[in-house]
């Protein structure tokens, strides 16, 4: 087993870097109250890769991915995506770096329950003021299949359905990066596997670049990277996980080993 | 339960503030109208108490005739005599008594050469009786000839003129000038009594020009003697003069001076307080629209509340405990502020213009405060009461299930919404067809009320198709078409908010409909009915009829180019049994060219003495015919027989009894009030009106005007009323608007995670705000046309059951509609930015994270 932590500014090799953070640190409060959440977390996702974050709760892997995605500011270090540095940008920068450059799923689909599927779609795009690219949303439509859903409500629609939904809407902008929280951990096993293998596809087929944070095993184990989470630091790494490799890690760590 | 209740409040401020805040302004105004009117009624007594204090006993002389003026408390003048004068101080226990010459109608001409004009307070002459305890001269002496006078200091101040000056007067008879040479005050070094203006001419003039026949009095001041009270006086003067005199004492006067003024004060409480049922009203919609988000936003809450053993009654009354303690809270607040209010508007009441009322303290009448609480509590309990039962319906298995509530159907709401409006429609139209009869006014308001609750149900039906089209309007955008699908989410949210300000906008359109049909009407009967090119004429708002002097009339007939003039006499005379208005035309010929008015029966022409014309329904009802013989007698007469020769059609510009000039005479003030000028073809009217014009020089209380300009001034007093109603409701559409923006920032809360997720796929912080804007807007314009619509139609129903009362035309107040439309989307915008500033201010991370 390797571990292969990146450190300092190191630059992707041969493969193109599609979000980086460079030593990265996130506190909350001050004082007695204070929380170190992310601890110095320096990590490069390459570009057409689908990588997990992994890590027991109070990790720091939703806080890593939050700040990744420009959600949250970071207290120390720098985020880029792509070529663009998003750490210390203004609201309207942030907007249109949500616009172009970042994807998002969520565990709770957070779908509009005023638009249909398609207009749901279509709502970044639409929102940015510009056209669907006709072509390349049929492809989308076709790869999550919902081609005979797109005039249905989200109401109208199963959980399986509505994240099918949710990640169509993340893909058809064709943003640098998707960052997915969870997003099994509302489906059943059979909804989950379509999802995640649809995931996968996206990242093989289109080159597709997916972040996703996961604290369940075989939905890590679709990923072509793993990245271990605990208090705050990158502890652990693994390539071309299988759910069982991952489990393994996931004991060791806990273990303390 | 209570503690749950009460945290649950407190932890809710905002929410309290919104809801509560109806309340408050709409306590405001009620507790502030009574406020008003107690302190404005005290202040009143202690005037009419020091207006009478020199007074035991007043002689009078009861009269026979027609009601003098227009006003019916005041019964003519038959005029007291000096041999009465005489008689009444020799009758025992007087100690003094003095004949008093005053009345109505002394109009004083100010140094801007307008006539001062008074609200309600009289415009008194009377003759100088000396100095007493409660008038002194201010300033210079007393008149020494029937060419100078005194004035108070009020009138003179309103009139901008001070001792020394030349003055012109108007009394019975046309403009006089006199020397002003002193100026008084009344005890305390008040300006004037209430507002009341009085000159005071010489002993030699004051009763030749104010009650039109030389060395009379209007009535006797009695000072009783030593050792008797003043109604010992009062019987023994009473015993001496016999029945057809009136004897009073000053309490007796001053109680029935008193009352008549708290009856004026009553009627313009009653409307206050009609304003502030309506700012109520609006206020329970917020109220109601409130409660219900609330228990909808807090469904896991109650229903949680409901798994761990609370019953369906404890639910009610959680809600309720909330209602009570909003509507203590803003009840106790709008009183504070009603008082505050109240006392402001008594102070400008008293200190306007020249009225320099004394005002009594400032006092709380009792009535306030019940009002205040009762009103302020009844709304919020009703208002609450829906929202409370549906609390108290939510199952407790909702605590577990994902917080989605389902589209209840519109069926039921509808069916109800469409028998209430009918009903109410139905009592609307009863009411003012006057089919309901002593309560048709009732019925009417009634009516009123029922329709807009019935409208209300019936809005959430409107709401999809109506806000879908209103919303594609403004739709453009991406965050556009979401605020529009927003609006369209929940159709009873979306309805009741409208509702709120349909209400204000529909009274609002109404009342323009109806004096938009007024003017109108006006207007076509100008052109249809009136060839008189020039109209001579008064502010048709002034209580009084303006007058001109008669000299004006051969004047303008002399002007090269006049074919024909006929001017107007009015007056009240005792005809028929009953106190009617007449009118004495001084050319009946020259005014039926101009008038088109033809004969019914018999003929109209110029009338000989003791010959009389009575128009076609009068006649009719009372089933004379030409030959007929019409007791009539004028204010100066005797009664007279006299023949009716002509009877003439239907008129919408006169009516009545036309009597002929010999009579001119025995009216009350012999001046014309209007005049008519039919100019030759060829002739240039405006020619014609510069002369006329400069002939009226000392009549400034006419003008002359061609006939647009006249329609523009008989309709000008419409727009000041229009312009009056349309602030008092201001108040209602306020309260609206505090609905939109309530249910926008609760809708926003609600909508917290949807925003976070928005602004997550990349909607920008302004485009966050639009969204919020247009669904503001979209709500507004909504009520705003369901205003306008209902209000037309509210509008109409009224014009047509006026149709025989001279409502010949109806007519859309278009611009004003356009306006009030223009106006809903302005207020939207408004509404919309704390709840839109909100909005933009969601912390993404927060709002996708939160649970």
């Amino acid at each position: 087993m390797t571990l292969t932590v990146a450190q300092g500014s190191a630059t992707g090799q041969g493969t193109p870097v599609a979000a980086r953070a460079n030593q990265v640190w996130k506190v909350y409060g001050s004082g007695e109250a204070q929380v170190v959440a992310l601890r110095e977390v320096s990590v490069e996702l390459q570009r057409g890769a689908f990588t997990a974050i992994m890590g027991p709760s109070g990790s720091g892997k939703s806080t890593l991915m939050h700040c990744l995605a420009g959600l949250d500011s970071v207290t120390r270090g720098d985020v880029h995506i792509g070529q663009t540095k998003v750490t210390g940008m203004k609201d309207k920068a942030l907007t249109k770096l949500r616009r172009d450059q970042v994807g998002f799923i969520f565990q709770q689909f957070n779908l509009l329950p005023t638009l249909t599927a398609e207009e749901n779609i279509t709502l970044p795009l639409s929102i940015a003021g510009r056209k669907p690219d006709k072509a390349w949303f049929d492809t989308v439509i076709d790869t999550v299949g919902l081609r005979d859903r797109l005039k249905h409500r989200p109401t109208q629609l199963s959980g399986g359905q509505q994240q099918r939904v949710a990640c169509a809407r993340a893909l058809v902008a064709r943003p640098e990066v998707i960052f997915a929280d969870e997003p099994t951990g509302n489906l059943d096993s059979k909804s989950g596997a379509e999802v995640l293998s649809f995931l996968r596809n996206s990242v093989r087929e289109f080159g597709q670049t997916i972040v996703m944070v996961t604290h369940d095993p075989v939905a890590a184990s679709y990923a072509d990277r793993v990245i271990f989470l605990a208090d705050g630091s990158i502890v652990s790494e693994l390539y071309e996980p299988t759910a069982d490799t991952v489990l393994d890690t996931m004991k060791r760590l806990d273990t303390g080993a | 339960m209570l503690r749950a209740t009460l945290k649950s409040v407190l932890s809710r401020k905002l929410r309290l503030v919104l809801s509560g805040l109806a309340v408050v302004l709409g306590v405001m105004f009620v507790s502030g109208a009574f406020v008003l009117t107690d302190t404005l009624g005290r202040s009143f007594d202690g005037l009419f108490a020091t207006a009478f204090q020199n007074t035991d006993v007043t002689v009078s002389v009861k009269s026979t005739g027609p009601a003098q003026g227009f006003d019916d408390d005041q019964k003519l003048t038959a005029t007291v005599k000096p041999e009465t004068l005489e008689k009444v101080r020799g009758i025992d226990g007087v100690a003094k008594a003095t004949g008093i010459v005053s009345a109505d109608g002394a109009r004083v001409i100010g140094s801007n050469g307008k006539v001062i004009t008074s609200f309600g307070p009289p415009r008194l002459g009377e003759n100088w009786t000396g100095e007493n305890d409660l008038v002194k001269l201010r300033e210079g002496r007393a008149p020494q000839s029937g060419t100078e006078v005194v004035m108070n200091a009020g009138l003179a101040k309103s009139a901008g003129v001070k001792v020394g000056d030349q003055v012109g007067v108007l009394t019975t008879q046309p403009k006089k000038t006199f020397t002003l040479v002193g100026i008084t005050e009344y005890s305390g070094g008040r300006d004037s009594l209430g507002g009341s203006m009085v000159v005071s001419f010489h002993e030699s003039v004051a009763a030749e020009l104010m009650l039109g026949t030389p060395n009379v009095y209007s009535s006797v001041d009695v000072k009783a003697a030593a050792g008797k009270t003043p109604e010992q006086v009062r019987d023994s003067v009473r015993a001496a003069l016999g029945d057809s005199f009136e004897v009073k004492t000053g309490a007796e006067l001053q109680k029935a001076q008193t009352a008549g003024a708290k009856e004026a004060l009553g009627f313009f409480n009653k409307i206050l307080l009609g304003f502030a049922g309506v700012a109520l009203f609006v206020g329970t919609f917020l109220i109601l629209n409130t409660f219900s988000i609330i228990v909808a936003q807090r469904t896991r809450e109650l229903a949680l509340m409901r798994a761990i053993g609370a019953s369906r009654k404890q639910m009610i009354g959680s809600v309720l405990v909330e209602a009570v303690l909003i509507g203590l809270f803003a009840s106790a607040v709008g009183l504070g502020l009603g008082i505050g209010v109240g006392s402001l508007l008594a102070w400008v009441f008293g200190n306007v213009g020249s009225a320099s009322l004394e005002l009594a303290g400032i006092g709380v009448p009792p009535a306030a405060i019940i009002s205040a609480f009762s009103v302020g509590m009844i709304i919020t309990l009703v208002a609450a009461l829906l929202p409370a039962m549906r609390a108290s319906r939510i199952p407790p298995v909702a605590a577990l299930q994902e917080a989605a509530t389902p589209d209840r159907p519109l069926t039921k709401v509808t069916v109800v919404g469409s028998l209430v409006t009918a009903g109410g429609a139905t009592l609307l139209l009863l009411g003012l067809n006057d089919k309901l009869g002593d309560s048709s006014l009732y019925g009417f308001f009634g009516g009123v009320l029922l329709a807009f609750i019935g409208i209300a149900l019936l809005t959430p039906m409107l709401a999809r198709p109506i806000v879908g089209v209103i919303g594609r309007l403004m739709a453009w955008s991406v965050p556009g078409k979401l605020g529009r699908l927003n609006s369209a989410r929940n159709p009873r949210r979306t309805a009741i908010t409208a509702a709120a300000l349909m209400v204000g906008i529909a009274l609002i359109t109404g009342v323009n409909t109806v004096f938009t049909s007024a003017e109108a009407s006006i207007q076509k009967i100008a052109d249809k009915e009136v060839n008189a090119d020039l109209i001579i004429s008064g502010d048709p708002s002034d209580e009084r009829p303006a007058t001109f002097d008669p000299a004006v009339i051969d004047k303008t007939k002399a002007i090269s180019g006049v074919t024909g003039f006929s001017a107007d006499y009015f007056d009240v005379a005792h005809a028929l049994g009953e106190d009617r208005s007449v009118t004495i035309m001084t050319d009946v010929p020259a005014y039926a060219k101009m008038f088109k008015l033809t004969a019914k029966e018999g003929e109209i022409r110029a009338l000989g003495p003791d010959e009389v014309l009575y128009d076609e329904e009068r006649a009719k009802e009372k089933g004379l015919h030409v030959g007929a013989t019409i007791e009539v007698q004028l204010a100066r007469g005797q009664p007279r027989q006299m023949k009716l020769v002509g009877i003439y059609a239907k008129s919408s510009t006169t009516g009545g009894l036309i009597l002929p000039t010999t009579l001119i005479g025995e009216l009350q003030v012999a001046q014309p009030s209007w005049g008519y000028v039919d100019v030759a073809d060829g002739v240039s009217v405006d020619g014609v009106r510069k002369q006329v014009d400069a002939l009226l020089a000392d009549s400034p209380e006419v003008t002359v005007a061609n006939r647009n300009d006249f329609v523009q001034q008989q309709t000008s007093a419409f727009d000041t009323v229009l312009l009056m109603v349309q602030i008092l409701l201001a108040l209602a559409v306020l309260i609206a608007v505090l609905g939109i923006i309530n249910t926008l920032a609760l809708s926003v809360l609600e909508r917290t995670r949807e925003l976070g997720l928005l602004r997550a796929i990349g909607l920008g912080r302004f485009q966050s705000m639009r969204m919020i804007t247009v669904e503001a807007i979209v709500i507004s314009v909504f009520g705003a046309l369901l205003g306008v619509v209902v209000g037309s139609g509210l509008g109409a129903a009224i014009v047509r059951a006026l149709k025989d009362d001279g409502f010949s035309t109806f007519a859309m107040p278009w611009t004003a509609m356009g306006t009030y439309l223009a106006l809903g989307a302005g207020i939207g915008v408004i509404a919309a930015i704390l709840p839109a500033l909100r909005a933009a201010r969601v912390n993404v991370l927060q709002a996708i994270s939160y649970e």
